[in-house]
């Protein structure tokens, strides 16, 4: 018989055993995985772990990637250490993107130095005011967080949509949906000679040591994570809940709002239709696997953008298809969360047969 | 220690694959799509197919599907170009200026980009002239609308679609001088969910013939299950609806990624834009279905010749669009840079662009 009992304090051990555990276990996983559909499992892991990282090009890739996931992990962290569930990252992108993006456009033929400090405060503006909204109807009407925030997803891509479709499309782009190039003016500088590592990813990584600091070293911080753990406590305290609300909705929805005008001004370069493939929904993912941490973002951001990458790799290489590297992901993102339910935790084996009566 | 070893083994990996590279010629390929979206992505991977077919092992092919527009395009498509893959085909418009930075920066390697209009010293674009076999699916349709309305299913609105709407209208206003055409818009090339939910919604406003410029075969099981009919896109879509299904328009690449990689090998490859349409064989009518009536049938064939020998010519003036300005004066055939860039509705079409 199996009997599960909840710790009195969480296991040390198992904090570090556990990711260790879900591994081996995804491990195995993978080789039936692999070995079923006629591929060396050994090869298959290499690629999809391990040859993101074989050559500078591809841990530039990498860090490309880890960017914009990174930037909305790390507000959507503090955002659930204050228990407030915004799932809005992804429309706060958008809207950075867009806002960036009629910046950039505006800017189009400015050579002033100022173009790229405000098309980038433009993205950062337009991701809080995203963000502003349903961080008011939640404090003035007390309407749901979680609700306000994905549909705020969906109107936030069909306005890019609209902008893409209508007002800042390519005069001369035989009416495809895409916006001109942005100039080079208002496009993130490069950070090395090869590959497309940008300032951006520097601000992702900034801002996770400054959340870091946030969170841990400030008043503010101990507030936030007070009344993320004990809500009564915090207000007999006498801490100001609407003031953290705002504080970290508005925080994430600038980091949001950084990715997106990043994403724009960055790698790809003009705005488009499909600005994001899902990184504010992904964030969420990220989040938690850094365990709401800032600095453990850092090293989830990193893992996942390894595992995006792997995957078009593995189709590359060894002819593995999407379904099969997604089948792999997901089980491997399932046993990481799902160990962590040992640190909390612990089952044990009863040998004796005694039934207890009743 | 360790570490070392890792890379060590890397190293010898990678120069394993640099070394077999030279042997056979490499075609690497990326989908919007998954492969099995029985559509457009769907028809690309079958055109792969018959590429490593036709070459008998002389050429090895490698595919990445489902790869977003956006900022990924461009890393895939790179490390395409350096595990060694000498000729790559893009196809989908939103990898346009991702594939122009990448074949900048690998002037050795051939790239070919479907749907766009941007090319380079090593870029060259091709396109399908989908609107031949929209102008057949226009004529059976007016022929087979007991209602005289036909429902179109839009992606998105480009000049592709624009281009299609109209041929397909011209020629049903050919058989059917009542016929109306109602348009419904899902933003997506590839959402069966949203799919469905427009061709439900077209019926219901007594629409009993569905044209889709989607990829899922969703319209026509929709379709189906009402008794209405419908035609394929992309591929042979007869099974998902053996009672609604019209015919397909199928499309067929192999022909032409067959003569571009036998160009890149012989050395006579020039990057240019090339359109395929029936007499390229690279659209065909497939799988018309038996119980259309014998005078549908005969007339989808006759058109289908037309077309094909050059006596039909869909955009040959005039054409006057639906705010009443000519928009192809008489005797002037629209040319493939004018194709490129319709962005008006022709007369008869009760709707407006949308912005």
């Amino acid at each position: 018989m199996i009997r599960v009992q909840a710790r009195i304090e969480q296991s040390t051990l198992m904090k570090i055993a556990s990711p260790l555990l879900a591994i081996f276990l995804t491990l195995i996983f993978g080789s039936v995985l692999f070995s079923a559909i006629g591929k060396d499992p050994l090869q298959a892991m290499q690629v999809l772990l391990i040859a993101p990282l074989s050559d500078m090009y591809n841990i530039g890739e990498m860090f490309v990637k880890m960017g914009p996931l990174l930037l909305c992990a790390v507000g959507l962290s503090l955002c659930y250490r204050a228990n407030l569930w915004n799932i809005g990252a992804e429309g706060q992108l958008l809207m950075g993107a867009l806002g960036g993006s009629t910046a950039a456009l505006a800017f189009i033929d400015s050579s002033s130095v100022l173009a790229l400090p405000i098309t980038l405060i433009c993205g950062v503006v337009s991701g809080m005011l995203w963000a502003a909204i349903p961080t008011y109807l939640k404090l003035k009407f007390n309407s749901n967080l979680i609700l306000t925030t994905i549909m705020f997803n969906y109107i936030a891509l069909y306005l890019l949509l609209w902008a893409v479709h209508g007002p800042l499309r390519d005069p001369e782009g035989y009416g495809f949906p895409e916006s001109a190039l942005f100039s080079d003016i208002t496009t993130l500088p490069i950070l090395f000679d090869e590959g497309r590592i940008h300032l951006g990813v520097i601000f992702a990584i900034f801002a996770a040591i400054g959340a870091w600091v946030l969170l841990n070293k400030s008043h503010i911080g101990f507030q936030i994570r007070v009344f993320g753990e004990d809500e009564p406590a915090a207000r007999y305290a006498g801490f100001n809940g609407k003031k953290i609300s705002w504080i970290v909705m508005l925080f994430a929805g600038a980091l949001a709002g950084l990715a997106g005008v990043a994403e724009v001004t960055g790698p790809i370069g003009q705005l488009i239709p499909s600005v994001s493939p899902g990184y504010g929904y992904s964030a969420i993912i990220v989040a938690y696997l850094g365990r709401l941490h800032p600095l453990g973002a850092l090293l989830s951001a990193t893992f996942m953008a390894v595992l995006y990458m792997g995957g078009d790799l593995a189709q590359i290489e060894i002819g593995v298809p999407t379904a099969v590297v997604g089948m792999f992901q997901g089980v491997l993102l399932f046993f990481l969360l799902a160990c962590d339910f040992f640190i909390r935790y612990r089952v044990s084996f009863i040998t004796n047969n005694n039934p207890i009566q009743e | 220690m360790k570490l070392k070893s890792l890379l060590l083994g890397l190293g010898l990996v990678a120069g394993i694959s640099a070394a077999q590279a030279e042997d056979p010629f490499k075609v690497g390929f990326v989908y919007v799509g998954p492969v099995g979206d029985h559509g457009w992505s769907y028809e690309h991977n079958r055109g792969r197919e018959e590429l490593e077919k036709h070459f008998e092992g002389k050429v090895t092919t490698s595919y990445v599907e489902n790869v977003a527009e956006g900022a990924d395009a461009e890393r895939v498509i790179t490390q395409l170009a350096k595990s060694g893959n000498d000729l790559i085909f893009t196809t989908s418009f939103g990898y346009m200026n991702p594939t122009l930075k990448v074949a900048k920066r690998f002037p050795k390697t051939t790239f070919e980009h479907a749907t766009g209009y941007k090319r380079s010293k090593n870029l060259g674009t091709y396109a399908l002239r989908t609107y031949e076999g929209r102008y057949v699916s226009g004529i059976a349709a007016g022929m087979m609308t007991k209602t005289n309305k036909v429902g179109y299913i839009g992606s998105f609105p480009i000049p592709e679609v624009f281009r299609d709407i109209n041929s397909a209208y011209m020629a049903a206003k050919t058989v059917n001088p009542n016929v109306e055409f109602k348009i419904v818009w899902v933003n997506s090339w590839y959402d069966p969910g949203k799919e469905t939910d427009a061709a439900n919604a077209l019926m219901d406003q007594g629409v009993d013939v569905l044209l889709q410029h989607t990829d899922s075969p969703a319209p026509l099981i929709a379709a189906e299950k009402r008794g209405m009919r419908a035609v394929g896109q992309a591929s042979d879509m007869s099974h998902f609806a053996p009672e609604a299904h019209i015919f397909s328009v199928r499309d067929d690449w192999a022909p032409y990624y067959i003569k571009t990689t036998e160009a890149v090998i012989n050395g006579t490859y020039e990057p240019a834009d090339f359109w395929g349409g029936f007499k390229d064989d690279m659209l065909s009518i497939a799988s018309i279905n038996e119980n259309l009536p014998a005078d549908v049938k005969a007339k989808i064939k006759v058109t289908y010749d037309d077309i094909r020998s050059g006596k039909i010519s869909p955009f040959t003036g005039p054409i006057t669009n639906n705010e009443g300005k000519v928009v192809v004066e008489a005797g002037h055939t629209l040319t493939d840079t004018e194709l490129a860039q319709v962005n008006w509705y022709v007369e008869g079409i009760t709707d407006a662009i949308p912005h």
